[in-house]
């Protein structure tokens, strides 16, 4: 079994609002030499399968198709092999 | 004349389904009727509406998991024969999701939810949604979103100019499309947009609040009036030949 952790980033030409606005936060608590705020997400996954091509394939696809939207966001991801998973145990 | 019957589509999170519903059928006395996500197929409609609302409770991103219910493949497949279909607010977002067009909506410029009555100049009063409108004319309707900021590629937004498919562009009340005007950041001050075949529409404006006069102001009745005429020509032309 595989576990995913998948971070989505706005395009870096898209404008990031939220970026920005805690860019200038950080900037009000003194953090001046701080620059190039952007906010995305964290999403992380199992992927029931023994075969780490297979795990690859699933999460890209997943990304391509619903974790992202490829007109505005890029993703990447990380696989880890784990031996168990959380939620089969007990 | 017949009814154009309306198939207004309702997601677990729309809340502007009944407002559509009132403004087509007791409004504009047409008819109308409620197309639950979980089904397959529209039925026997002649026109799609993708209301507002909060579908999936916008999880991970506007309109992205609704994309994935069972009737928006029927909705797909009817937008792709012809039939229109007018997709507001979220519904707009969920049909760029599902790629019936271009571009993305995106978290407004001002990171704030935006309520509030605007004014959109009609860009081309020869489609199918604006026909009863003058070139150019000025419509006053609310609007209310936190993620509306219309954004594409440079290509996209090239081609969608070129080929006349800005339905909307947010305005001052005089028309004047400065940024003043624009409530959420959207490039061009887009607020509407046709897919290729100008069957599909999609805008952040709702014109389905815009609609009883009672309530003061019935500028987006006349969306729904074009779209109404076009079928009343098509019946004319068929009669006749």
């Amino acid at each position: 079994m595989f576990k995913a952790k998948i971070t989505v980033t706005l395009r870096t030409s898209i404008l990031d609002p939220q970026g920005k606005a805690v860019e200038h936060g950080l900037h009000s608590m003194g953090y001046t030499s701080v620059s190039g705020v952007r906010i995305g997400k964290h999403i992380e996954l199992e992927v029931h399968t023994e075969s780490r091509d297979e795990a690859e394939r699933v999460v890209k696809e997943a990304c391509e198709r619903l974790l992202s939207n490829p007109v505005m966001e890029d993703f990447s991801f990380t696989l880890e092999s784990v031996k168990r998973s959380v939620h089969a145990e007990g | 004349m017949q009814k154009v019957k309306f198939g207004i589509l309702v997601f677990p999170g729309s809340n502007c389904d009944h407002d559509a519903h009132y403004a087509v059928s007791s409004v504009l006395n047409q008819e109308a009727r409620f197309v639950w996500h979980k089904e397959s197929s529209l039925g026997d409609v002649d026109v799609v509406v993708i209301p507002g609302g909060f579908s999936y409770g916008d999880y991970l991103r506007c309109g992205a998991i609704a994309r994935f219910s069972p009737i928006m493949q029927d909705v797909v497949r009817f937008a792709r024969a012809g039939g229109p279909v007018i997709g507001i607010c979220n519904g707009f977002q969920i049909l760029t999701e599902v790629g019936l067009l271009p571009g993305a909506l995106l978290r407004n410029e001002s990171l704030r939810f935006v309520c509030k009555d605007v004014y959109v100049r009609v860009e081309q009063a020869g489609a199918r949604f604006t026909s009863a409108c003058a070139p150019g004319e000025v419509l006053r309707i609310p609007i209310a979103h936190g993620e509306g900021r219309y954004v594409a590629d440079a290509e996209t937004l090239r081609r969608l100019e070129g080929e006349g498919r800005v339905v909307f562009r947010y305005v001052t009340p005089e028309g004047e499309a400065v940024p003043e005007a624009n409530p959420n950041g959207s490039m061009n001050n887009i607020a509407g947009i046709l897919n290729e075949g100008g069957n599909v529409l999609g805008l952040m404006p709702h014109p389905e609040r815009a609609c009883d006069p009672l309530l003061g102001n019935s500028d987006g009745q006349k969306v729904f009036q074009s779209l109404i005429q076009s079928f009343a020509v098509h019946e004319t032309v068929h009669n006749l030949s």
